[in-house]
């Protein structure tokens, strides 16, 4: 997979109250969720973004509560990708199992200035710039990940062996 | 080389000869919960993969503590799509309304949770029953949805880091000091995928409510479970709760860590969580002269009886400072009762406390007890998050029972030490 588009860059510990505050929690809605995605770490983020821009975190990216509508809420606003230094376990998990992809990267967010166009090429492992000739490797994805997102998420790669027998229809 | 008790869990919900850190496998799950904000995202997509019947209707417990007693439509809306599916299941463990309470205290207190158990939760705070010698650990609703519908789900088979902690505890010094203490050594990362096994001559002597605030936080290190050794005084706690069978697991002597740090309990004071990490740190000593709008006393960390107690030991014959507002959360009913039998709750309203009932809301700035703009609280809860409490450019610190209680009395972050 590509995944092109400008880079929104945020710190360290950026915490799911910050993704999607508590406050707005009383709906699962996509829609509803995406219109606060990162709320308060910057109030302006949802009106700037443009559908397929990508978040660079820092270290322990999506750390504190499970709430799953993180997640949902970046993938809801249009964001293609996160790519952070390192992501909290929870925000890791939930990611794959609902299929926003997400990348670790050490070296791409001190290289690289916010509203700089770059190009991830998954299949290459590789995330290079548009202006500049930079190229940065990235991590590559557990091959059990790799299932997952290629059953198109949690769900649908244990229901694949599991409809048979024990799903009652 | 042998194992971790983390490890030996796992290993005895699989069928696999052996397990290694790192390694991906698939784990029967004994209990899979969900709350009123997770739980309905985990129902959808229950369905979705076109589930019809959960694996057992005895092995998954739905709480609805979140937004509850129901604060606006929406959440009402959220807890009837909940109870109509736990109806609909004839689940066993359903808690709303008289019989709720706050899921981590609730879970341990009925006795539905056990040692050796493998435990998942839609809720990071999951990792509370590491207390009882449980395997538990937070999950998305997804998991949770594919755990109600197998019974499995798979898990990285985590590196443990052992924490080894000796002395006697200074005076107001809880479970809750310890582990702020070791949040800000190693940070909200220092424990990233890993599980934090607590240890020593310290941990042997904590009482269950200090180990389950403890384990409680582990989450706060980024860890994936934290995990006591079961000994005589998990037995007493747990041996008139249980229904079914448990198992004490411990880890063996020649165990594999990737870090071992030792910590002397004696130098340890009582800790204050500084905004906006539960890392920065401080003594209550060093923490200077702080005004607070509000005291919290609650919470999965902090609202079980021994915490009331403690509050209300210092709460005696005083009163709220004047503009502070102290809010105090029994965590159960069954702790709510106790605190009316003891005269805990006599002593609280005496004070000037407002009496919440048993609710997560006010910790996750969700519902009850809400800051405003500028706005500070002391809380007994575990994370001060950029708005965690409320408006962005609101303030939590986060202490123990004993700290929070002085505090309200002097109206600034304040040790039980200045009232006597």
């Amino acid at each position: 997979m590509i995944y092109q588009g400008r880079v929104w860059k945020f710190g360290d510990n950026i915490d799911t109250d910050a993704i999607i505050p508590a406050r707005y929690l009383n709906t699962s809605d996509p829609g509803e969720l995406a219109a606060h995605c990162m709320e308060d770490a910057d109030p302006e983020f949802v009106s700037k973004i443009k559908p397929g821009d990508i978040i660079l975190g820092g270290e322990n990216f999506g750390c504190g509560s499970s709430r799953e509508h993180a997640p949902i809420a970046i993938k809801a606003a249009g964001i293609s990708c996160v790519i952070a230094k390192s992501f909290a376990r929870i925000f890791y998990r939930n990611s794959f199992n609902m299929g926003l992809p997400i990348f670790e990267s050490a070296q791409l967010w001190t290289a690289i200035a916010e509203g700089e166009e770059i190009c991830l090429d998954s299949s290459l492992g590789q995330i290079s710039t548009l202006t500049g000739n930079l190229t940065f490797s990235i991590n590559p994805i557990p091959p059990f990940m790799e299932q997952l997102i290629a059953a198109g998420g949690l769900m649908k790669h244990i229901a694949k062996p599991f409809n048979k027998n024990n799903l009652v229809k | 080389m042998g194992h971790t008790i983390t490890e030996k869990i796992l290993m005895a919900h699989t069928d696999l000869p052996n397990i290694h850190p790192g390694q991906l496998i698939n784990a029967r799950v004994d209990i899979a919960l969900g709350n009123d904000i997770t739980a309905p995202i985990a129902i959808k997509e229950f369905r979705k993969a076109e589930g019809r019947k959960v694996f057992d209707k005895d092995k998954i417990a739905l709480v609805l503590d979140h937004f509850t007693p129901n604060k606006d439509i929406n959440s009402a809306m959220q807890c009837k799509f909940v109870r109509e599916f736990a109806l609909e299941q004839n689940l066993t463990h359903f808690y709303e309304g008289g019989n709720v309470g706050v899921e981590h205290a609730l879970l341990p207190e009925a006795g539905i949770v056990l040692p050796g158990d493998l435990v998942i939760g839609a809720d990071s705070h999951t990792c509370t029953y590491g207390g009882l010698g449980a395997f538990a650990t937070g999950v998305g609703s997804t998991d949770l949805a594919a755990a109600m519908l197998t019974g499995e789900l798979w898990f990285k088979v985590p590196q443990s880091m052992k924490f080894i902690i000796s002395g006697s505890l200074q005076k107001w010094v809880s479970g809750k000091d310890l582990i702020l203490n070791i949040i800000g050594r190693i940070g909200v990362d220092g424990a990233l995928y890993k599980a934090m096994e607590f240890t020593g001559e310290t941990i042997s002597k904590l009482s269950m409510a200090d180990r389950l605030s403890m384990a409680n936080m582990a989450v706060e290190a980024g860890a994936k479970n934290g995990i006591f050794p079961p000994d005589e005084i998990t037995r007493e706690y747990v041996e008139k709760r249980a229904k079914r069978k448990y198992t004490f697991y411990s880890s063996d002597a020649d165990a594999e860590y990737c870090d071992v740090i030792e910590i002397d309990a004696r130098k340890i004071e009582p800790q204050v969580a500084f905004p906006h990490l539960p890392s920065n740190v401080k003594g209550i000593s060093v923490a200077g002269n702080v005004k607070i709008d509000q005291s919290l006393i609650g919470s999965c960390t902090n609202g079980r009886i021994e915490d009331l107690r403690i509050a209300a030991r210092i709460l005696t014959g005083r009163k709220a400072a004047a503009y502070v507002r102290l809010i105090v959360i029994p965590a159960t009913p069954a702790i709510y009762r106790m605190a009316l039998q003891e005269g805990l709750l006599e002593t609280f309203l005496s004070a000037g406390a407002i009496i919440s009932p048993p609710s997560c809301g006010a910790c996750l700035g969700g519902h009850m007890g809400i800051l405003a703009e500028g706005e500070r609280a002391i809380a007994t809860t575990n994370r001060n998050f950029v708005g965690r409490m409320g408006h962005p450019k609101s303030e939590v610190y986060l202490a123990n029972p004993a700290i929070c209680a002085a505090s309200a009395v002097l109206g600034r972050i304040a040790s039980p030490e200045e009232l006597e």
